[in-house]
């Protein structure tokens, strides 16, 4: 199945085979039509009014605001509203290198964003730690702390990049199920556990809805 | 120089002296330190405390104050320190000089120096539990010693002083930042309008701000720690991450450093092309604050306005540089490439548009009712203040300080340039806003000479010196500043003088104009409506990653 968005065709894509991979893994066992049909609308609706949620740290934070300004105008693939509370955006831009002090804080936030919830590491400090890789106190990619779905290298990206990254998380999204098969919240938790990360208030909270589940 | 000798010689028998640096270097004992530093500063006028860089010399731990005086632009530098280890102690001055208060607490968290009489000893970048002082030359690295805490600090309001009586006795007194009664209200680190990572803790009473805390380090990378284990031009790249929005101009100021230290002359069409671009990033960045000023108080229309003008200045840089930020174009004897050859036709053009879009922006802004009232008379600094806490570049020409380095220590070739040092009275939002407008105004003044300077120069030339392939600095230590966007910029290079091939810098120090600037929020702010905070801190104008480095 060819994965279509609006702004961008699909073999202007370099990396077709992985999500051609992905759509093959994800529909391995068949689709249900009404499920199938029901996933596709809301992919379609998520995808294109994905609002974002201004994190930024550093240098990477200021192409961001250029995105957002006249010239690059990020409104025309359904980007603009750019959010300052963690509740109402969609995704997370991490802009910027995260140091551990601010490690706790980029968490809460991430823990505080409502589903379904994305991730770009926008910038190579958040990638992997940058040109600060060698430093005592900055975190050495953003996937030590929370999943990452789209990364995106240069220090800082150009706002063309930027555009490239937001296409080829709209791609994952339209990709993604809601009903039956694979289930993001399952692969979030195996993520927590192998960083051996303490149990997030998220977490707990499911645990102790299974706990009264398995009550019931 | 020998003048200044002679003074100090009488009011401090003890102090040793060193005339052969740029500066005279005085070297005085703990005990007599703030004793001549009051004298320092009341009779011999050293009322602006340049730079206080704190510094490992492997058999003691110390400080370098360098001190400039406001009337005459004379500077000196004072080494103290300290041969214990164990509980490395000097006095304080954030009594003499109020921008220290920060600048102390910054040495105690690298050096783990603690400041006898300083009011607040916490750390400053990092967390408060926190294991080592990681500047030190024997600080363990491993990180078994600090994993990523994903928890929050506790007791943060805890602090303590050290107290000395008259019998020179120490003694450690507890202390609260807030008291249990004040109601505190938490800005950040994530806010739209503290411009990146900035955390206050601000108590009000009503609506009043009574005091700010300002908690920094958010974006706290150790770029000073990491230089020293790099070759020169290897450290100029972090530079441009410091302030982003006077990226040029801080690489400027390292790359004069480093050649100030090999004795390089550097050809004057590279000065030339240095100097373009420099304005060029002063200007961008102004048009930043404005828009983000603006911003701040509702006017999304003014941010179009002034990133429309911003990307005419990237296309410039794009065009000879490669990059739209973080340009690495500078580089130790001169510039890695020649100019691309629209580029005086751009800069002019830049120049023309820039000038004609200005009257728009006051139109639009200025004159504004709102604008007006929100930032008129609120959030006053003085000159004395403002020299007191070192505050410059335009945040300190609002307050009336003469304090442009390009006027008063010039380098480069801004003193074959014509142009005004705005300077304004008031010290308010207000003027502080109007500083940066007027400003643009002086750089397309300066951008047009150099046009013309580069024209006259011809159309190809040499943009770089001879460097040799392996720099070696002699051992010693430099001091540079230049004008950044934001304030005086400078850098302190000490070099041991390593006969290895690939020396590195043995302390490498950024003194960062928006650090000062973050001293005086509190200052401001006291007394101002809680919604003032964000238009005090936005005319103020500071890049965060510059504070914490």
């Amino acid at each position: 199945m060819e994965v279509k968005i609006k702004s961008m065709k699909h073999e202007d894509f370099k990396d077709n085979e992985y999500i051609d991979k992905l759509v093959e893994e994800l529909n391995a066992s068949g689709t249900n039509v009404v499920v199938g049909k029901l996933d596709q609308l809301i992919n379609w609706g998520i995808s294109n009014s994905l609002w974002p949620f201004c994190f930024g740290t550093s240098c990477c934070a200021i192409e961001f605001m250029c995105l957002g300004a006249a010239r690059y105008d990020m409104a025309r693939f359904g980007f603009e509203v750019a959010r300052n509370s963690p509740r109402q955006a969609d995704y997370i831009m991490c802009q910027g290198t995260i140091t551990y002090r601010m490690a706790p804080a980029l968490k809460r936030l991430y823990e505080q964003m409502a589903e379904p919830k994305y991730v770009i590491a926008c910038g190579a400090c958040t990638v992997s730690g940058g040109p600060f890789k060698n430093s005592y106190c900055v975190v050495k990619g953003v996937d030590e702390i929370i999943p990452v779905d789209v990364y995106l290298p240069g220090c800082p990206p150009r706002p063309e990049a930027m555009f490239y990254a937001l296409m080829q998380l709209q791609r994952k999204i339209k990709v993604q199920k809601f009903f039956g098969g694979v289930n993001r919240k399952e692969k979030r938790k195996e993520f927590f556990e192998s960083k051996q990360v303490a149990p997030t208030v998220e977490q707990a909270q499911d645990s102790t809805i299974e706990n009264l589940n398995n009550q019931e | 120089m020998a003048d200044f000798q002679e003074q100090i010689g009488n009011l401090c028998p003890e102090a040793q002296f060193d005339a052969s640096g740029e500066f005279l270097l005085v070297t005085v004992p703990d005990e007599k330190w703030h004793d001549l530093a009051t004298a320092l500063k009341n009779e011999m006028h050293f009322d602006y405390l340049t730079a206080l860089v704190g510094v490992d010399w492997k058999e003691e731990l110390g400080v370098m104050y360098y001190l400039t005086n406001t009337e005459t632009q004379d500077m000196i530098h004072v080494k103290v320190a300290t041969t214990d280890r164990e509980q490395p102690r000097l006095h304080s001055v954030s009594d003499l000089w109020a921008v220290a208060n920060y600048q102390e607490r910054e040495v105690f968290d690298f050096y783990g120096i603690e400041f006898i009489n300083h009011p607040d000893m916490r750390r400053f970048f990092l967390r408060n539990d926190w294991v080592g002082y990681p500047l030190r030359k024997d600080y363990d690295e491993s990180p078994e010693k600090n994993p990523i805490r994903l928890d929050d600090e506790q007791n943060e309001d805890d602090t303590y002083r050290l107290v000395e009586d008259e019998n020179g006795n120490v003694t450690r007194v507890d202390g609260k930042v807030f008291e249990d009664e004040e109601y505190v209200i938490n800005v950040g680190p994530q806010h739209p309008s503290t411009h990146g990572v900035m955390r206050y803790r601000a108590s009000i009473e009503g609506e009043l701000v009574k005091k700010v805390d300002v908690v920094s380090g958010y974006i706290h990378r150790g770029i000073e720690k990491m230089c020293e284990s790099l070759t020169y031009p290897q450290t100029l790249l972090y530079t441009e991450r410091l302030d982003y929005m006077s990226a040029h101009i801080n690489r400027h100021c390292l790359c004069l450093c480093i050649e100030k230290a090999m004795g390089l002359e550097v050809p004057r069409r590279a000065e030339i092309i240095r100097m373009t671009m420099d304005e060029l990033m002063r200007l961008s960045s102004h048009l930043l604050s404005y828009g983000c000023l603006t911003m701040d108080q509702g006017a999304t229309t003014a941010f179009f306005y002034g990133f429309r003008e911003r990307e005419l200045i990237y296309d410039i840089f794009d065009k000879t540089c490669g990059a739209r930020m973080s340009m690495s174009y500078m580089t130790i004897g001169g510039v890695v490439a020649d100019v691309h050859p629209d580029f005086i036709k751009d800069v002019r053009n830049c120049c023309d548009v820039v000038t004609e879009k200005l009257k728009e922006y006051h139109k639009l802004f200025s004159g504004n009712v709102i604008a007006v009232n929100r930032m008129k008379g609120v959030g006053i600094l003085g000159k004395e203040d403002a020299i007191n806490y070192a505050v410059t570049g335009p945040s300190g020409r609002a307050s009336g300080c003469h304090c442009d380095v390009r006027k008063c220590h010039p380098y480069s070739l801004y003193n074959e340039v014509d142009f005004d040092e705005v300077i304004l009275e008031n010290g308010d939002s207000m003027d502080r806003y109007m500083v940066r407008m007027k400003e643009m105004e002086e750089c397309i003044k300066i951008l047009r000479q150099c046009c013309d300077m580069l024209e006259a120069e011809g159309i190809e030339g040499e943009y770089i010196a001879k460097v040799p392939k392996l720099i070696k600095l002699p051992a010693g230590h430099w001091y540079q500043q230049v004008e950044g966007s934001r304030g005086a910029f400078g850098v302190y290079l000490e070099s041991d003088g390593d006969p290895k091939p690939f020396q590195k810098p043995y302390r490498l120090h950024f003194q960062s104009p928006c650090f000062n600037l973050v001293g005086v929020v509190d200052l401001t702010c006291k007394d101002n409506l809680i919604a003032d905070l964000i238009t005090i801190t936005a005319s103020i104008d500071y890049v965060i990653p510059d504070i914490d480095r």
